[in-house]
């Protein structure tokens, strides 16, 4: 008898893991579980092009609805999976129906933190995940239009672009005292405020969100603790995510802030793997464990899983990488900083083209590229060599990076 | 649609119907051929490297500086090199060929 894989979660680590089994010749049942209404995609668009309105959204689908006919696919859209049933392999799906699986991958992401603030029932308050939040932020997007924007990460700062490139007022609210505070260098912070406040966007740092006003339904204002009122047509709060990994812990599966998996995508349960931003994972090349929230994680660690899932052992282990679109920026980020990191410039930051790289005792371990992508590509291989660099080195332009 | 002929990874040699109006990365995704494009098609990863054959690198169009930046630190760069995300496959491309390049 063929064996049935199921994929809870049809997003960008359970999308590529299906295309992983089949492309690996696997012949069995694959039945996808995901409760959003579209085919896998991916979401980084969705605060960049796809708000920008420059994508159409069927350009996100990592494949198209063809792919999983041809494939034999099995696609249930809009079900969201209730419950595991270890002892015997079965799902709960939320239209009541059981469903049996030989092996399982669970990839069901993370959700938006919510802000449980006043007045947060209003109309026009909205968070990033999907594609159907992104279309309903482009609806209230318009020419002059007030966009209050609670947290100042990527997100929030990838939609303040936008939304200032599309005529937007934009005001930014991050409650510490400078954005992209826990992912990028002061310098990084700074320069990037500073190109905000360029295209008309006002950066208010240090303020936290105390309510929200609204009118007839629809919020007016957000009100920080401060006391200031801030006038606005839409509200898009940026303010982090939680792992989807209740289903999982309930289901007896170990979990510690994510479902616990080994280097193999393997959980404590020996027929059930995960992949992607839900999983706490370790990392050779970083020695550590970590739970992560990029594309690169979601379909590097994927592709493990599907290997893993066919018996056949390939330890993920990559340089953690990332990117961000703001303006005409393009950043790139490669490794993992930390607040304690000695900060190297390179280049010049008033050419909008520099580098800032991290040490930690002597050891290069992380990079951000702003428009510098030949920085990106050399300190991939620099970070994953644990390179020791002379700081004065590394600030010195003149000499390449793959020179060190 | 207009054909396109690919060597894979393996060496391997196909034709595809590609589609008009996407990428050729997209098309390649498509046809789940091996090649990660991990960024989709933002010009920010160079994971979906690719070289145009001779013939048809005049009329593939030409790289950006940022295109060009990032192949230059690959280490399988040639002179055809481009990255796929950033051509866009028009009526004018059919019979195009092209070599997929090796992981690194
Ligand atoms: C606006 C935005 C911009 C981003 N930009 C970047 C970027 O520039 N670069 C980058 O590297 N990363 C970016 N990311 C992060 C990246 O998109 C994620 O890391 C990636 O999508 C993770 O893939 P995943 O498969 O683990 O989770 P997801 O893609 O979130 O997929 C999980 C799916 O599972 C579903 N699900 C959850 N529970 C259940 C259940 N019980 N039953 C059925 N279905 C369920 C969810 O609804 C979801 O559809 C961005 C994310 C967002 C939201
Ligand atoms: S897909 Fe990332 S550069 Fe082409």
């Amino acid at each position: 008898m063929d064996q049935t894989f199921v994929i809870i979660g049809a997003g960008h680590a359970g999308g590529q893991a299906a295309a992983t089994l089949r492309t690996k010749g696997f012949e069995g049942r694959i039945v996808i579980v995901g409760d959003e209404e579209y085919l896998p995609y991916e979401r980084p668009p969705l605060s960049k092009a796809v708000l920008s309105g420059d994508l159409e959204v069927m350009r996100t689908f990592l494949k198209r609805e063809t792919w999983y006919d041809d494939k034999n696919v099995e696609l249930r859209l809009q079900t969201l999976v209730t419950k595991i049933d270890t002892a015997n392999k079965s799902l709960t799906l939320s239209d009541g129906e059981t469903l049996a699986y030989d092996k399982l991958l669970i990839a069901t992401g993370t959700r938006v933190r919510k802000l449980d603030l006043p007045g947060a029932e209003l109309d026009n308050i909205f968070y990033l995940r999907a594609i159907s939040d992104t279309l309903a932020i482009r609806e209230q997007v318009r020419d002059g239009a007030k966009m209050v924007i609670v947290g100042g990460g990527y997100i929030g700062l990838e939609v303040a672009a936008v939304g200032a490139k599309l005529g937007c007022e934009v005001t930014v609210l991050e409650g510490l005292d400078r954005v992209m505070n826990r992912v990028v260098s002061p310098e990084v912070s700074e320069f990037y405020t500073e190109e905000h406040e360029k295209a008309g966007v006002k950066i208010l740092t240090g303020v936290g969100v105390t309510d929200y006003e609204g009118a007839n339904g629809k919020v007016t204002h957000v009100v920080t603790a401060d006391g200031a009122k801030h006038e606005a047509d839409l509200v898009v709060v940026g303010v982090g995510v939680i792992p989807n990994f209740e289903l999982a812990e309930e289901a007896g599966i170990a979990c510690d802030n994510g479902i616990v998996v080994d280097e193999f995508a393997r959980t404590s349960d020996s027929d059930i793997f995960a992949a992607g931003d839900v999983t706490n994972h370790p990392n050779s090349l970083l020695d550590r464990r970590l739970r992560l929230e990029s594309v690169q994680n979601a379909v590097d660690q994927a592709k493990t899983a599907a290997n893993s899932m066919l018996g056949e052992l390939k330890e993920y282990a990559e340089i953690p990488w990332f990117w961000s679109d703001q303006y005409d920026l393009k950043m790139q980020i490669v490794g993992l900083s930390e607040p304690d990191d000695d900060v190297v410039v390179r280049g010049n930051i008033a050419d909008r083209k520099f580098s800032i790289c991290y040490l930690r005792d002597g050891v290069f371990v992380a990079l951000n590229a702003i428009n510098a992508p030949k920085d990106f590509m050399v300190a991939k291989k620099l970070v994953a060599a644990k390179k020791r660099i002379d700081p004065a080195l590394l600030a010195d332009v003149d000499t390449p990076l793959k020179e060190m | 649609m207009a054909k396109m002929n690919i060597t894979n990874r393996d060496g391997e040699q196909s034709q595809i119907d590609a589609e008009v109006g996407i990428s050729v990365m997209e098309n390649l995704r498509e046809n789940d051929y091996e090649m990660e494009a991990i960024c989709g098609g933002q010009c920010s990863c160079a994971t979906c490297h690719i070289y145009i054959d001779d013939d048809w690198v005049a009329r593939t169009g030409t790289r950006s500086d940022e295109e060009t930046e990032l192949l230059e630190e690959l280490e399988c760069m040639q002179a055809s090199s481009r990255l796929s995300c950033q051509i866009t496959v028009t009526d004018e491309m059919d019979g195009l060929t092209l070599v997929i390049a090796p992981d690194e």
